[in-house]
């Protein structure tokens, strides 16, 4: 593509053809105030506080909506556009509630950073809050419509990138409303926990369901032993509250931090991704070399894609893993083989998760198999950003902890366990075993590019003795179709699958990605996390999950063999088909 | 087979509303019963346009002009004039000042009008395509496909110096041309006639009089910028144009002059109709195309522009009703011809509904430039009961006021702008001195807050509060302050909204501020209403030297409180008065007064 050259507020600046001036005008170090934008997101150019203008032009022109052209002259600041400005923010102000104070999104909200830089003292229009009631339906997510500011974001992410549909625009005017159509609940409809609309929502009206509350409580308590669990994604973005960038791995300050607040036992989910890979790898190796099951094979790590397929795909079902989620399997190793080993009963252990992900909230009473040791497997999951908060709040000085290990039985994890939650991961990971069970050694480079990054279908063929294993992966819910649909035109056509496995994660980038991850991720946030996943692989003693002494300890102690029958009883699970709308 | 009378009956909505559809049976049964059928043909045009005096039912050739005709008049219509020749006296049109019955050519209503737009409706019947044709119908579009390449009929256009009857008056040919200079690829052609300004009905007499008219339109469009499929995007609470457009795609389509290989070119062009649910935005361009699309009607950030990225994110042109009507002319007579009509850079006619207090409301066509008086005191015949002129609004809600200083305004396009109105689709509203403009200004925002699609900020919350505060004011709790606030509120409003709702909706609130300040702040300094409109502050009373105790008042009073003896001074209760006007109204002594 090629580079234009413009002006902004006078400084020349080249940037590429189709660039909006929101984007140009960062070339000339010139942030542009916006609500409604988001770079995920085309633009949808509803705030109005993006306005600029453009020399020769009688209109001002939406920053986030208006490409550069050649030679065009762009004022992005003047005591007019100011006064717009506010004016715009204040009638905003006019219809929000004033209650930061007992808001989630407290010093943390984008409508607040634009009336604190504008600095707004009064409203000086008459206030006009709706009310409406919250929905809290879901285990995952809050809806507060009264915070609303109707930037759309989070019906254009649950449409268009994720293509669930759950969210609408309903009314018109100012009776417009982000909810579901209909007048149901959000838990009858297609919602499917992903919590991308809370990640995007630039003030309090989505938020995720907060735990903590229980959390807090069973560590006060003390009469249970407490046992976290700390999912992939969660050491490289957790930084980011305490002022580390992006993709910083704090694996041992968290672990620090867990038992600081009061966790017994700290084990990593990554172990239990080592556990998944041992399973899912057995059962891709039964269906493709022996040929007892059903091809494509389709990853089910993601509670929000399990759900997603149970709704749009449930004649895929047969195409499913029946391996748990790593979070499930650690929920019943926890409650089983480590209780057993500290002489405890399920019941007496309370074991939470920390998860970058609203879904996993979810989850963990989705069916009866997540409850495969006589109680919940897991009792709670938190959020990355619930667990910032309980650390801030506990008083902890995270940037001056300690790096601690996470308690061995079901805390050694292998590279390939820590790259679960970038998109492509558990397909890498999974390949690796595959590959070894397959032939009896390892891959000669255990990396293996084609699955990594950002594209939103990615796939690749692995030479397996001579065989050509063909994968897909897919993030970001709205990119499943495209793999599902090729999947079913391939069957109804009678021909060959045009895959053999295939993962999909619901959000973009994967769980780095997560609804539940600290605000403010855009793809090049989602980068650097993911290349904090991969360096905390490439930094492993081991690099393939089957390698993990912890876990040919697990088989050897407890689970006897992958797809044995203590694995059937603990770690596999099954899927039903669900009704879109519930009612 | 020739004729000896021909009697037009209008067929137009309101007419129609009128029955109209009465009349028209009842005359061919009268004719029947009278043995004359074979001699006259009786035909159901579109609109007249003299609404007002509707339904109206013309003779030809005998220039009888019958008007508020009932269908029982049908028998005494066959009985006197066909079968006697004896014009029915009571029914024919008489100017307001006149004795005298007037001739079709007379009526001074028609005098200063011109109609280009607006020539088939009326005349022939919209239901059949050879009356059409008879008037020159797909002549243009024959002359287009043989002898005129799409560069030519950009030419001509812009030598007609058309511009969008919409409200913008963007050139039409400049519109064309952006959609033609992208290279191949599927384009389109779309036809807004989601009409919508408050007493707005110029797009739907177009339609149901004259519908071939714009579908010929529509398919020069195509050949011209290589479109093959057109859209016609109408409120369906236009069923006679819903239905008469329907009929004229079929009889077009049959007859070769829509559908493929068009008079046996290679030409092929398809037009079909998308119903809108009403919404007012959806006459916003970018609105519409989302509408066309199933998606919900909110507006799109141009640009990119619709002549380039459109419908389906094709290029597509996309006009006003009004404007497509003008183009078979333009191509027929030529764009010097049109040219000629006009004023400045505001060439050709343009039509206007004309109500209010007006007394010949109707639908009008005049040529731009005409001065603003020509319409309201000879077309309109004035304001009645003898009141003063205040004001019209142009434009509708997104308009503003013209006042009596500016009566001998020539309306175009260039001047209306210059007043801080706009020309719009062609709403024309007279008001007179009973009228309160605070009044005005909050009726259009109550429109514009409804009818705001909520997608942007400005418009959503802006409307509101402008609303809101015009209504304090309206009741007596208006603040010195509140009029920077509008002031404020209206230029975020004009700057930051996302399409034009909400960029001309607080042009009434300025208008009206700008050219009636005094009487607004009259509102707020004096808790007075000068019109006496804003029932907060407004009181009725009894002038005691005036009442002579005829009791009517009281009697008429809806919630009984005013009292009085017989033949003594009666008095209104104002604690529980509801201000309805009713005793002002009834008084024959001029003994309530309004404060």
């Amino acid at each position: 593509m090629k580079d234009i050259q413009c002006q902004i507020n006078g400084i020349e600046v080249r940037v590429p053809e189709g660039t909006s001036i929101y984007h140009a005008a960062k070339e000339a170090n010139v942030q542009i105030p916006a609500l409604c934008y988001h770079p995920d997101l085309p633009a949808w150019a509803a705030c109005g506080i993006c306005v600029t203008k453009i020399e020769g032009s009688p209109k001002m022109m939406r920053a986030c909506a208006t490409t550069v052209q050649p030679g065009m002259k762009v004022i992005t600041h003047d005591s007019e556009l100011h006064q717009v400005r506010k004016t715009v923010i204040e009638l905003i102000l006019s219809t929000h509630p004033n209650s930061c104070l007992t808001c989630p999104r407290n010093q943390n909200c984008e409508l607040q950073r634009l009336a604190a830089e504008f600095g707004i003292r009064e409203i000086p229009y008459e206030m006009n809050v709706p009310t409406i009631e919250k929905d809290e339906s879901t285990p995952s997510i809050v809806l507060d419509p009264e915070k609303c500011v109707k930037c759309g974001r989070c019906v254009n992410v649950c449409q268009h990138m994720q293509n669930v549909w759950a969210l609408e625009f309903i009314g018109r005017g100012d009776d417009t409303q982000m909810k579901p159509a209909g007048d149901i609940a959000l838990n009858e409809t297609p919602c499917i926990k992903c919590g991308q609309c809370s990640a995007h929502c630039p003030v309090g009206a989505i938020y995720e369901k907060d735990d903590t509350r229980e959390v807090i409580r069973a560590l006060r308590n003390g009469t249970q032993t407490s046992v976290a669990q700390v999912a992939p994604a969660v050491r490289v973005s957790l930084g980011e509250a305490f002022g580390y960038e992006p993709g910083e791995i704090s694996t041992g300050k968290l672990y620090a931090a867990l038992r600081r607040l009061g966790f017994d036992t700290v084990f990593d989910t990554n172990f239990a991704a080592d556990l998944t890979i041992m399973e899912e790898a057995s059962e891709f190796v039964k269906r493709f070399a022996k040929g007892d099951g059903k091809l494509p094979m389709i990853t089910t790590c993601c509670p929000s894609w399990v759900d997603y397929m149970e709704k749009y795909y449930p004649e895929t079902i047969p195409n499913f893993s029946t391996a748990k989620s790593p979070q499930m399997m650690m929920g019943a190793m926890v409650k089983s083989y480590y209780a057993e080993q500290i002489g405890k009963r399920p019941d007496e252990i309370f074991h939470v998760s920390i998860m970058p992900c609203t879904s996993k909230k979810y989850e963990i009473t989705r069916d009866e198999h997540m409850y495969s040791t006589g109680h919940k497997d897991v009792d709670v999951v938190i959020t990355t950003r619930e667990l910032a908060r309980m650390i801030k709040s506990a008083g902890i000085k995270f940037s001056e902890l300690e790096d601690e290990e996470a308690d061995p039985a079901l805390g050694i994890y292998s590279g390939a366990g820590t790259i679960f939650g970038a998109t492509g991961g558990v397909m890498e990971a999974a390949l690796r075993s595959a590959y070894n069970f397959i032939t009896g050694d390892n891959m000669a480079r255990v990396e293996f590019e084609p699955v990594r990054g950002l594209e939103g279908v990615k796939e690749a063929a692995v030479d397996i003795e001579g065989t050509e294993v063909r994968v897909a992966v897919a993030h970001q819910m709205g990119n499943a179709s495209e793999v599902m649909n090729r999947i079913k035109a391939a069957e109804e056509a009678g021909e060959e699958p045009p895959w053999h496995f295939i993962e999909i994660m619901a959000c973009r980038g994967g769980c780095i990605g997560g609804g539940g991850q600290p605000y403010g991720a855009t793809d090049e946030v989602r980068k650097k996390r993911m290349a904090g996943l991969y360096s905390d692989d490439q930094q492993s003693v081991t690099r393939v999950s089957h390698e993990n002494p912890q876990i040919q300890a697990i088989y050897k102690n407890f689970l006897g063999e992958p797809l044995g029958e203590k694995s059937h009883q603990y770690l596999h699970t099954h899927y039903t088909a669900r009704k879109l709308y519930q009612r | 087979m020739a004729y000896n009378q021909y009697i037009l009956v209008c067929g137009g909505t309101a007419c129609m509303s009128s029955k109209a559809e009465d009349i028209y049976c009842n005359l061919l049964d009268e004719l029947d019963a009278a043995g004359v059928r074979q001699d006259v043909q009786v035909v159901k045009t579109g609109c007249f346009g003299f609404c007002e005096k509707g339904p109206i039912v013309k003779v030809l050739p005998d220039e009888a002009f019958y008007v508020e005709v009932k269908p029982e008049d049908a028998k005494e219509l066959v009985a006197e004039h066909v079968v006697k020749g004896r014009a029915v006296d009571r029914l024919l049109y008489r100017e307001a000042d006149s004795k005298e019955n007037a001739k079709i050519d007379d009526i001074s209503f028609y005098q200063k009008q011109v109609r280009v737009v607006l020539r088939n409706c009326g005349f022939i019947n919209p239901e059949s395509i050879e009356e059409y044709i008879a008037r020159d119908g797909y002549a243009a579009l024959e002359q287009v496909l043989t002898e005129m390449s799409g560069d030519d009929v950009i030419a001509e256009l812009e030598k007609s110096g058309l511009r969008g009857r919409g409200g913008a008056g963007f050139p039409t040919f400049k519109k064309w041309s952006f959609t033609k200079q992208v290279e191949g690829g599927q384009k389109y052609v779309v036809c807004n006639a989601d009409e919508g300004d408050p007493g707005a009905y110029m797009d739907r007499s177009i339609l149901e009089g004259d519908p071939h008219n714009v579908l010929e339109a529509m398919a020069i469009a195509g050949y011209t910028v290589g479109a093959d499929s057109g859209y016609i995007y109408i409120r369906a609470e236009y069923p006679l144009a819903i239905r008469r457009l329907q009929k004229a795609i079929e009889d077009a389509t049959e007859m070769g002059l829509l559908g493929d290989n068009i008079l046996g070119t290679d030409f092929s062009f398809s037009v079909e109709i998308r119903l809108g649910a009403g919404a007012f935005v959806c006459g916003e361009e970018t609105a519409l195309l989302a509408s066309i699309e199933g998606e919900r009607g909110m507006p799109r950030p141009r640009p990119p522009f619709p002549a380039v990225k459109g419908l389906w994110d094709q290029p597509t042109v996309i006009n006003n009703v009004e404007t497509w009507a003008n183009i078979p002319v333009i191509i027929t007579k030529g764009g010097d011809w049109f040219a000629k009509i006009g004023n400045g850079a505001s060439k050709g006619t343009k039509v206007f509904a004309l109500t209010g207090k007006i007394r010949n409301s109707g639908l009008v066509e005049v040529p731009m430039g005409t001065p603003l008086r020509d319409i309201v005191y000879n077309v309109g015949g004035g304001i009645p009961d003898g009141k003063a002129f205040k004001a019209v609004q142009t434009g509708g809600p997104s308009g503003g006021v013209i006042t009596a200083d500016y009566i001998d305004v020539p309306i175009d396009f260039e001047h209306l702008q210059e007043l801080g109105s706009i020309m719009g689709s062609g709403g024309m509203i007279v008001m007179d001195e009973d009228d309160c403009m605070l009044d005005v200004a909050k009726f259009y925002l109550e429109f514009t807050v409804e009818e705001s699609c909520g997608k942007c900020a400005p418009c959503r919350v802006g409307g509101r509060k402008l609303h809101t505060i015009l209504d304090k004011i309206s009741k007596g709790q208006g603040k010195p302050e509140h009029l920077d606030q509008i002031a404020e509120i209206g230029l975020s409003m004009q700057r930051a909204s996302l399409c034009g709702l909400g960029q001309t909706a607080p042009n009434p609130a300025l208008s009206v501020i700008r050219y009636f300040r005094d009487e607004i702040e009259a509102h707020i300094t004096e808790q007075q209403c000068p019109a006496g409109v804003c029932k907060d502050l407004v009181q009725y009373f009894i002038l005691p030297d005036k009442c002579i105790g005829c009791t009517l008042c009281a009697r008429r009073c809806p919630v009984n409180v005013i009292s009085g003896e017989r033949k003594q001074v009666h008095e209104i209760d104002q604690s529980g008065c509801i201000k309805c006007g009713e005793c002002y109204e009834a008084c024959k002594f001029g003994a309530v007064a309004r404060r």
